[in-house]
C-alpha cells in the first residue's frame, strides 16, 4: 500500500517540482498578505509589526463606518461604477452589430484597428489627454466654448459633475471598440442559413439584425452583464486617483482612493490599521458579489467562472 | 441547394434594396462617426505636438499642425528624466515579461496534465487569489519585509504571475496537446521535463505570444507599483514622470540641459506635454496593428472556460 502510494507520487514528482516556485510566489505575495489582513482588527505598532500589534476588535471598522467620509466614498464608488456599467455596456453591442453588417473585409478591419487603439493608451496618458483637451485656456474645450459663447468657459475638471461625466465617457471612448471583440466573435458564429431563410421570408437587413443577430448574441450579452455586475465595487483606482483634484473631491473620493490616502499617501499621517480595514471591507463585498454573480450565471446559463 | 440560396439572396437583395440601402447608409454613417470620435483626439494630440508653442497656447490647432515645428520633441528629448524613465520602463518590461512567461508556463504545464494528484487543490490555491486578496497595506508591508522597497525587485516580483493568464495558458495546453502524445512519448522514454521543452513549449507558441504581449503592455503602462514601492528618481519608470508632468504639471527645470530652455519652459509647457504623450504612446500604438491578432486572440481565449 505504502509502496504503491510512493510509486504513484514518484511518477508525478517532476511535475510537482514545476509547481514549487509558483507556489512559493503565491504564498509570499498573496497568502502572507491575506494573513496580514488581521491588521484590520489590530492597532498597528511599528515595533511589533503585523503579528505583534495588539488586538482592538472591530474598532477600525467602527472608525471607518462612523467617519464623515463613509457615506461619501461608498456613494461615489457605487455611482461611478453603476454609471460606467450602464453607459458603457450598450455601446460595444451596438457597435458590434453595426460592424457585422459591413461586408467589405478591409473596411471592417480598418475600423476595428482604429477603434481598438485607445485600449492601449496608458491610464496616465489618457488622463493627461483629458486634461490637455479640457484645458479652458489652450485645450479643445476652451476653444469650443470660445466659439459658442465668446468666453473661455470653466474648467470642467474642477466641477463634480464634470469629473463624473468625464470619467465615465472617457472610459467608454477608450473601451467600446475593445469590448466589442467578444460580441463580434459571437456574431461570426451565427448560422448563415438563418440569414438566408430570413431573407427568403423578405426580412430586410435591419430586421435581420434585430431578429437573427441580436438573439444570437443574447447569451453573450447576459453573461457579460452579470460578470460586469460582479465588479461593481471595484472601480479602477488608478484613473480616479489621477483625475482627482481638490475641487472635484466630493465626487471623486472612492473607497480605494480613500484606502490609499489613509494608508500610504502621506508619510506623516499613515494609519495602516484603518486602511487595512477599509480594504477588507471592500474585498469582502467584492467576494460576495462575485460568488453571487457566479451563482446567477450558473442558473441563467451553462457558463460560470467555476 | 446552395445555388438556390444565392439566387434567392440576389433577388431579395434587389427587392429589399430601398430599405436596405437606407439602413446601410445609417450603418456607415454611425461607423464613420465612431471612427472619427476615436481618431480625432489622437490626431489633435499628434498635430499639436508638431505645432509651434505659440500656435498651441493660443489654440490655433484644429486638425493639422499649425506653424510646423519639432521644438516640443527637442525639449522632450533634452529632458534627461525622459531617457531615464524610458530606460527603466524597457528594463522592467523586458525583465518582468520574461519572469511572467516563465512562471506562467511552468505553473500551467503541471496543472494542465490529466491525472495529477491533488490538481483540484492546487488549482483552487491559485484561483482563490483572483477573487480575494490581502489588499493594499498588507501587500505593501510584505513587500517591505522582503526588502524589496526601492528595488527593481518590487517592479517585477509582486506581479510575477497573473493567475488569469496562467489559467488561460493551462486551458490552451490541455486543449491542444493530446494525451496520446504524452503517453506515446513516455513509452519512448521521454521525461516530463523533456516533454515540456520539446513538445509543450513549441506547440504553445500562440498562447505564449498572447500572454507575453498582455504582460508587456501591462508593465509598460503601469504606474501604481512604482508609485508606492519606489522613492528613488533613478528607478522611476516612464509613467511616473508622465504623471508628474502631465497630471501634476510638475517640471523640474534643473533637469533641462541649459538655462535658456529653463526660461522657455513656461511657454513651452503645453507643447512639451503633447510631445510627451506622443513619445510615450507611439511605440505601443505603432506596434499594435501588427500584433492585433494576438491581442484579439487573448480576449477570445479568456472566454473559454478552463
Amino acid at each position: 500500500m505504502l509502496m504503491r502510494l510512493r510509486k504513484k507520487y514518484k511518477n508525478w514528482l517532476p511535475l510537482y517540482l514545476y509547481l514549487i516556485i509558483p507556489i512559493v510566489y503565491i504564498i509570499l505575495f498573496k497568502y502572507v498578505p491575506m494573513a496580514g489582513l488581521q491588521l484590520a482588527f489590530k492597532k498597528f505598532k511599528i515595533l511589533g509589526g503585523i503579528w505583534g500589534s495588539p488586538w482592538v476588535g472591530l474598532k477600525n471598522f467602527e472608525r471607518f463606518f462612523n467617519s464623515y467620509q463613509f457615506t461619501t466614498v461608498v456613494t461615489n464608488t457605487l455611482t461611478l461604477s453603476l454609471y460606467s456599467i450602464f453607459a458603457g455596456f450598450p455601446f460595444p453591442i451596438i457597435f458590434a452589430l453595426l460592424l457585422n453588417c459591413v461586408e467589405k473585409a478591409r473596411i471592417k478591419k480598418t475600423v476595428q484597428t482604429i477603434t481598438y487603439m485607445p485600449h492601449f493608451i496608458s491610464t496616465v496618458v489618457l488622463v493627461g489627454m483629458i486634461l490637455q483637451i479640457c484645458n479652458p485656456n489652450s485645450g479643445l474645450v476652451g476653444k469650443i466654448s470660445m466659439l459658442l459663447t465668446g468666453s473661455k468657459g470653466t474648467d470642467i475638471m474642477a466641477t463634480t459633475g464634470g469629473f463624473t461625466n468625464l470619467f465615465v465617457w472617457s472610459g467608454v471612448w477608450q473601451n467600446f471598440g475593445w469590448d466589442s471583440i467578444m460580441y463580434l466573435a459571437a456574431l461570426t458564429a451565427v448560422d448563415v442559413q438563418q440569414h438566408e431563410a430570413a431573407q427568403i421570408d423578405g426580412a430586410s437587413r435591419f430586421q435581420r439584425v434585430l431578429h437573427v443577430d441580436l438573439p444570437a448574441i443574447l447569451p453573450t450579452i447576459t453573461i457579460m452583464l452579470i460578470m460586469r455586475m460582479g465588479s461593481v465595487m471595484s472601480v479602477g483606482f488608478t484613473k480616479i486617483y489621477l483625475m482627482q483634484n481638490d475641487l472635484n473631491l466630493a465626487a471623486s473620493e472612492v473607497i480605494s482612493t480613500y484606502e490609499y490616502k489613509r494608508g500610504l499617501a502621506n508619510a506623516g499621517s499613515t494609519d495602516f490599521s484603518l486602511s487595512t480595514a477599509i480594504g477588507l471591507f471592500n474585498s469582502c463585498i467584492n467576494l460576495i458579489m462575485i460568488v453571487l454573480v457566479n451563482a446567477i450565471c450558473r442558473k441563467v446559463s451553462e457558463t460560470s467562472l467555476w | 441547394m446552395k445555388m438556390q440560396a444565392i439566387e434567392a439572396k440576389k433577388s431579395h437583395a434587389i427587392r429589399n434594396s430601398r430599405s436596405d440601402s437606407v439602413f446601410y447608409f445609417f450603418v456607415y454613417a454611425v461607423l464613420i462617426f465612431l471612427t472619427i470620435i476615436v481618431l480625432y483626439p489622437l490626431i489633435y494630440i499628434l498635430s499639436s505636438s508638431f505645432s509651434s508653442s505659440h500656435a498651441v497656447s493660443s489654440g490655433k490647432v484644429v486638425l493639422f499642425p499649425v506653424e510646423f515645428s519639432i521644438d516640443g520633441y527637442k525639449r522632450v528629448f533634452a529632458y534627461s528624466r525622459v531617457w531615464t524613465g524610458y530606460k527603466n520602463t524597457i528594463i522592467y518590461t523586458l525583465l518582468g515579461t520574461a519572469i511572467n512567461v516563465v512562471m506562467t508556463m511552468t505553473c500551467a504545464y503541471p496543472l494542465s496534465r490529466r491525472g495529477l494528484p491533488h490538481k483540484g487543490f492546487f488549482t483552487f490555491l491559485f484561483s482563490f487569489t483572483m477573487i480575494f486578496s490581502g489588499g493594499l497595506i498588507p501587500t505593501y508591508l510584505q513587500v517591505k519585509d522582503l526588502g524589496l522597497l526601492n528595488n527593481i525587485g518590487a517592479m517585477v516580483l509582486p506581479g510575477a504571475m497573473a493567475v488569469y493568464q496562467m489559467v488561460l495558458a493551462r486551458t490552451f495546453i490541455a486543449n491542444t496537446i493530446p494525451e496520446d502524445l504524452i503517453e506515446s512519448s513516455k513509452l519512448d522514454g521521454c521525461s516530463d521535463h523533456r516533454f515540456f521543452i520539446q513538445f509543450v513549449l513549441p506547440l504553445s507558441k500562440a498562447v505564449i505570444a498572447v500572454i507575453a504581449l498582455q504582460y508587456a503592455v501591462g508593465h509598460w503602462n503601469s504606474y501604481f507599483d512604482a508609485m508606492i514601492y519606489l522613492q528613488n528618481n533613478k528607478l522611476y519608470p516612464l509613467q511616473i514622470f508622465l504623471r508628474e508632468i502631465l497630471v501634476m504639471s510638475q517640471m523640474d527645470s534643473s533637469d533641462f540641459m541649459d538655462e535658456d530652455t529653463a526660461v522657455a519652459i513656461q511657454g513651452m509647457a503645453e507643447l512639451i506635454k503633447y510631445a510627451l504623450i506622443v513619445v510615450s504612446t507611439a511605440p505601443i500604438l505603432c506596434l499594435y496593428p501588427f500584433l492585433q491578432k494576438y491581442f484579439v486572440k487573448g480576449v477570445m481565449m479568456g472566454s473559454l472556460k478552463g
